[in-house]
């Protein structure tokens, strides 16, 4: 893996953009181009190189926000694979509410010492490194009381609990912080900064969920799907309730597709593509969602099978999607949070009124 | 690759706005809903100074000779003032009609007429592309027709009109002949009228050689895009009068827009409403640069707008609360107008099971499926 994301980066494949000083390929922004290499890579189904939230989320931050000795450290080996990175964002406490977070990080000397909890942190069973929110400034206004940390998941007093999801995995875990001694050097952005530091990477986080190529081969996967499989005889394909259902799917993801192309357009233009890029999360993951869904109806008896056995299609993938594509309809912005977005910041409709 | 309107086209679409907020106020629509007017001539004249009945005639007729997405924006245009104008059959339909099919002559006679919006045109093709209701079907013999059609667009007041036969051939009756009779249907609609056509061997000339349907087929496509677009612009002007409302009424002291229950249903039609915009502009796009795919853009665009639409109407009326469904507001008209949009021509089932018979997964009708 570490050798094929070496030969991506060589051919400006990955880190296109980044610059070469920090490791990257040093090309020019072109969303264009970008999305030509994209939409290559899932024709060819070749990897498209290493996607954590290290390469997708903590590398932008650190490009827009970090200090010079940071994208030394870590934007090259991050990119490379070396370093894997999770998130410390979500608390029991605060979901949609991220700004009420309570991990705490008190000074001492030239250290923070951290106590506290995170949630749905994937991939902190592999990471060598998290970027995480913490509260430094107890008294001040929540939003000007948290800081960004870049600490080692090797640092004592860290425990990571995997957290088992309704799929049966483990996609996520819990992280737990006791007296976990960090360097006050490790934070980007200033001190009490870090709600304007993450809102930088979830800008990033938004961005990724909702892709309209997902949906288009989801699609593709189930049109062979009905073509294949028959119920008595009869091809998935012939049954007019199922086909109609197929049709009004089609529809929607056409024009998701192309909506997708337009915000596209707006982006290369440098301009703010609107509504038609606000209403991205909440209609994908819905649309993916719809897509796991109708597979599963169309599958049949069939469609319950699970994990691994006889009869079981596709690995059981469209019921671990269906269950698993609800987590991203509620993660990154929950669906209700993107509405809120939608109206407000689209529509122009009132704040909700806040108990804070 | 651009997939965005052209500055003459944000122009243009400025201008219908423009000159519809004039000549179709709210009170011009209930003007003519609430009275027997055949045509609102001054709606008429006022596009026709922007030249939006040649939109798609070519310059040597006199029309602008623009492209299908061009209607479209024209169509939504109407659609968003649920303005009461003929533009369906005579701006669309009957011009492609002479340009697909028209002999130089037919072209040269009817082309600077339609495009100076002197003589306007209907187009009676429901049986043909929807199929027969009511044993309704007209037939051709020795270039008279007979028979009876429903749903005839823009027929009423019309000064000739385009028919399809059933066998998907296509004529160009002259209204004032002998043999034609036109009665009005009464829709839920009162922004349009619509027709049922009667036709005891009425003279008409055939358009093109008699019917292979590939003719038929393109006006099918584009008369699926043109609803849509429609469909859209009402839609939009119902989310916009919702989310207006929304903002200016008080209850619990405060606006009912602060609140999630009314604000999540705002979001819940732009969220659905926006993506729409993409697709219709494609399947207008893709009936002149990608005509494979043609067919089944514009079913999608139909049927998609068709379910959106609906969700739209009745959700915007529900944010207006009692208001909302009181004929003094006048948001029934918009309502009205896109549930008649969503049945015209097939209603969404129809138009998906079409689509389908296009990618080869359902058997094919042959008039509707061409």
């Amino acid at each position: 893996v570490l050798a094929w994301q070496a030969l991506l980066i060589e051919h400006g494949y990955a880190g296109r953009t980044i610059p070469k000083a920090y490791g990257g390929f040093g090309a020019q922004p072109d969303i264009l181009k970008s999305r030509i290499i994209a939409e290559e890579f899932t024709a060819a189904r070749a990897p498209m190189g290493l996607a954590g939230q290290g390469v997708s989320m903590l590398i932008p931050t650190l490009l827009e926000m970090g200090a010079e000795a940071q994208k030394q450290q870590w934007i090259g080996p991050t990119l490379r694979g070396e370093v894997v990175w999770c998130q410390g964002y979500s608390e029991p406490g605060s979901g949609s509410d991220l700004a009420s977070l309570t991990t705490r990080a008190v000074e001492d000397g030239d250290d923070f010492l951290i106590n506290g909890q995170k949630i749905w942190t994937s991939t902190a069973a592999q990471a060598d490194m998290i970027f995480c929110l913490v509260r430094t400034e107890p008294d001040a206004p929540r939003h000007a009381g948290i800081s960004y940390l870049l600490f080692s998941m090797k640092t004592p007093g860290i425990e990571v609990r995997p957290l088992k999801t309704m799929t049966g995995r483990s996609e996520f875990n819990e992280v737990f912080f006791t007296d976990v001694r960090v360097p006050k050097s490790q934070i980007v952005g200033q001190r009490g900064e870090g709600w304007r530091v993450a809102n930088a990477t979830l800008k990033h986080e938004r961005g990724m969920l909702g892709d309209p190529n997902a949906a288009e081969g989801r699609l593709a996967e189930i049109f062979d799907l009905m073509r294949a499989e028959t119920v008595a005889g009869t091809r998935l394909i012939d049954n007019p309730v199922l086909r109609d259902r197929l049709m009004a799917l089609q529809a929607r993801v056409l024009a998701m597709k192309f909506n997708g192309l337009r915000v596209l357009t707006n982006q290369i233009a440098g301009e703010s593509p609107g509504m038609a890029g606000l209403i991205v999360k909440l209609q994908g993951c819905e649309l993916n969602h719809q897509l796991a869904a109708f597979a599963i109806d169309a599958l049949g008896e069939l469609g319950v099978l699970y994990d691994a056995g006889p009869h079981l299609r596709a690995h059981g993938v469209w019921q671990q999607r269906y269950m698993f594509d609800l987590g991203l309809i509620i993660g990154g912005g929950t669906a209700q949070i993107q509405k809120n977005i939608i109206a407000e910041r689209g529509l122009g409709l009132p704040r909700e009124t806040r108990g804070d | 690759m651009d997939f965005a309107l052209t500055a003459d086209q944000r122009l243009m679409q400025a201008s219908i706005a423009g000159v519809l907020s004039r000549a179709a106020p709210l009170e011009r629509v209930r003007a003519f809903a609430d009275s027997g007017e055949a045509v609102a001539t001054d709606v008429w004249a006022a596009l026709t100074d922007l030249g939006v009945p040649g939109v798609l005639l070519g310059e040597a007729h006199g029309g602008l000779g623009l492209t299908l997405l061009d209607a479209a924006l024209a169509a939504e245009a109407l659609g968003e003032h649920a303005a009461p104008s003929p533009f369906l059959g005579s701006a669309v339909l009957a011009p492609l009609a002479l340009t697909l099919a028209g002999s130089p002559a037919q072209q040269e006679t009817w082309g600077p007429k339609l495009a100076a919006g002197e003589v306007t045109a209907g187009a009676a093709m429901h049986e043909a592309i929807a199929g027969a209701r009511d044993g309704a079907g007209v037939t051709a013999k020795n270039r008279r027709l007979t028979g009876q059609t429903l749903f005839a667009i823009d027929a009423v007041g019309a000064d000739i009109l385009i028919v399809a036969d059933t066998s998907g051939g296509l004529y160009l009756v002259e209204v004032r002949g002998p043999g034609v009779e036109i009665g009005a249907l009464a829709t839920i609609d009162g922004t349009r009228r619509f027709a049922e056509v009667r036709f005891e061997a009425a003279a008409g000339e055939p358009l093109g050689a008699a019917g292979d349907g590939a003719v038929l087929a393109r006006l099918r496509d584009a008369a699926f895009v043109m609803l849509a677009a429609d469909m859209l612009g009402a839609s939009q002007a119902m989310l916009g009068k919702a989310v207006a409302y929304a903002k200016e009424r008080r209850q619990f002291g405060r606006p009912i827009g602060s609140f999630q229950a009314v604000k999540h249903l705002c979001a819940e039609m732009a969220a659905e409403l926006e993506p729409c915009r993409a697709l219709i502009w494609y399947a207008a796009y893709a009936f002149e640069a990608v005509p494979a795919e043609a067919p089944l853009m514009a079913a999608h665009a139909k049927a998609h707008l068709g379910e959106i639409s609906r969700f739209v109407a009745r959700t915007a009326t529900e944010v207006h609360g009692g208001i909302g469904f009181t004929d003094l507001l006048g948001l029934h008209f918009w309502f009205k107008r896109v549930g008649v949009d969503r049945q015209l021509l097939g209603g969404p089932e129809q138009v998906r099971a079409h689509a389908a018979a296009i990618q080869g997964l359902a058997p094919a009708r042959r008039s509707v499926d061409a």
